[in-house]
């Protein structure tokens, strides 16, 4: 017994030195790219590349600009409800896609001549169509990412072994509550990995529509309106506000992959 | 056969002419009849010397060579310098938070850089389009060729294979599945990429046919520029996936078998 734990402590502490080698060799990753960056533009090698600390402390200084934080807010405040929305709408016709076939192949021709549209073409079209500009933002934040969200639902729930729902239906459950109690929660990991790919999609639609409404705020309104600047400071502000980007979608990606690790560990392990 | 087509396809003309009735009937600026677009099209379009027009000559053609040039671009990029890295496995620790992070940007945030850098033009499009797409498929030959199967690898190396047959041979097809993965997520992000940058940084293309109708509100130009950009899209997913099946077939086969 007090073999097993102290093995199991030792086997911990080894994970960890593990993994602490590994945060180590990832720091020194980002900080030889972020020398190397700062090399290139002071020996004069990319004289239109701002240099990394010049970026870096600009990046910071925006933290303490309220225009930016409220053209990001803006931004997130449109990913925040237009996500929950796609769900809502994507959820229920996946399930009804997925369990019902004749709809299923009814539509197939329709859904395979909607999907490819680069939904960003739809953009103009939006911006008339719908009013204020938020409007158009969030509906087109909607459509694109609801598709994965459709696509994954689709085949989750066709994933279901029919041994389950086949059980349940002999039991005397209706179509109804075998997909609320079985296909659903069946699905709902790929129902997930959908989410988390529209996360993903949500922004790059934000930032799009923005570029084309000037005064709508947003990341992409204050990129395009650095960008409008002279010169090298032009530049600092556009690399500048790419690290936020980045820095959110990164954010974004790991809490959804984390929590849906989490949720369905069942199915990683 | 035709019974299986019919029973497919029965619902788009259906959809179409319901459209038709339903457009007229509200008479909304917005949304024009679909007869409408497709006249708008043909007369645009589609009424040249031969089928096409000048008009379509001189903007379809820039953004197809741009769109397909610059993916070209991105998959030899991605995938050289994705399996060189992933078969560098020291590396791994090192670069995976910088790719990870690149991979994060949202791609359309790029386009200022580069209107920044170039104003106008093919560049514009061509680093944009490139740097947009290029991570996912970094991402997923970095993955594919970190995980050949060492047993393959290992014969490999007893029978002293090689380098370049040990790269074409064993390595590239067994990343392969992993590869295809991340060049199919590429190709709906070039086309979404061109668009953009086109509507924004160019005085050609599709996209910026798309700009100009816009800034006239001519709506049924904006729906006809909707329509072939929608086409596109669908005929770039049906070319991609019809190679996807001809170079991973060989693939299921192996993996049915074994």
């Amino acid at each position: 017994m007090t073999a097993t734990t102290t093995l199991a402590r030792g086997e911990r502490l080894h994970l960890s030195r593990a993994r602490l080698g590994k945060l180590v060799r990832h720091v020194i990753g980002v900080a030889a790219f972020l020398l190397l960056w700062e090399l290139a533009g002071r020996t004069g090698l990319l004289t239109w590349l701002p240099t990394a600390s010049a970026s870096l402390a600009r990046a910071v200084g925006l933290a303490f600009d309220p225009a930016f934080l409220g053209d990001l807010l803006s931004t997130l405040t449109a990913a925040a409800i237009g996500l929950p929305l796609a769900v809502l709408v994507a959820v229920p016709l996946g399930l009804l896609l997925g369990t019902v076939p004749v709809v299923e192949e009814m539509t197939r021709a329709i859904v395979e001549f909607l999907r490819p549209i680069p939904s960003v073409a739809l953009i103009p079209l939006a911006l008339f169509a719908f009013q204020p500009e938020i409007n158009a933002k969030v509906a087109l934040i909607v459509y694109a990412s609801a598709w994965p969200i459709l696509i994954n639902t689709l085949y989750g729930v066709r994933d279901v072994d029919p041994v389950a729902t086949e059980t349940l239906r002999s039991f005397g459950f209706g179509r109804g509550s075998v997909i609320m109690r079985v296909s659903l929660p069946s699905a709902a990991p790929f129902i997930f990995t959908g989410i988390r790919l529209a996360a993903s999609i949500t922004l790059i639609l934000a930032i799009s529509v923005e570029y084309f409404v000037g005064g709508a705020g947003g990341i992409g309104a204050f990129l395009i309106q650095a960008s409008t600047g002279i010169g090298a400071d032009a530049m600092v502000d556009v690399i500048a506000t790419l690290m936020w980007a980045g820095a959110v979608g990164l954010a974004v990606n790991t809490v959804l992959l984390r929590a849906e690790r989490r949720l369905f560990r069942w199915r990683f392990s | 056969m035709i019974r299986t087509i019919v029973k497919r396809l029965w619902l788009v003309p259906v959809v179409l002419v319901a459209w038709e009735l339903a457009t007229t009937a509200a008479a909304n600026p917005f949304f024009p009849p679909p007869m409408l677009i497709a006249s708008r099209m043909y007369e645009m379009w589609f009424s040249g010397p031969f089928l096409l027009t000048e008009e379509a000559v001189d903007n379809f053609g820039p953004s197809l060579v741009r769109v397909v040039g610059s993916w070209g671009a991105a998959v030899v990029l991605g995938v050289g310098l994705g399996v060189a890295l992933g078969r560098t496995a020291w590396l791994a620790d090192y670069i995976d938070p910088l790719v990870e992070f690149g991979r994060a940007v949202p791609p359309p945030a790029m386009l200022p850089v580069f209107l920044v850098l170039f104003q106008m033009g093919t560049q514009v499009q061509v680093a944009t389009i490139v740097f947009g797409i290029i991570w996912p498929i970094l991402l997923n030959s970095i993955d594919g060729a970190r995980n050949v199967d060492h047993l393959q690898t290992d014969t490999a190396t007893v029978f002293g294979l090689p380098r370049h047959l040990r790269l074409f041979r064993i390595i590239l097809p067994a990343a392969s599945p992993k590869i295809f993965a991340g060049l199919r997520l590429s190709v709906s992000l070039a086309l979404i990429l061109m668009v953009i940058s086109e509507l924004k940084g160019s005085t050609d293309g599709i996209g910026y046919l798309l700009s100009v109708a816009s800034s006239n509100a001519d709506m049924p130009a904006i729906w006809a520029g909707v329509v072939v950009l929608g086409v596109l899209g669908y005929a770039f997913n049906s070319l991609f996936l019809l190679a996807e099946r001809r170079v991973l077939t060989w693939h299921r086969g192996a993996r049915g078998t074994a």
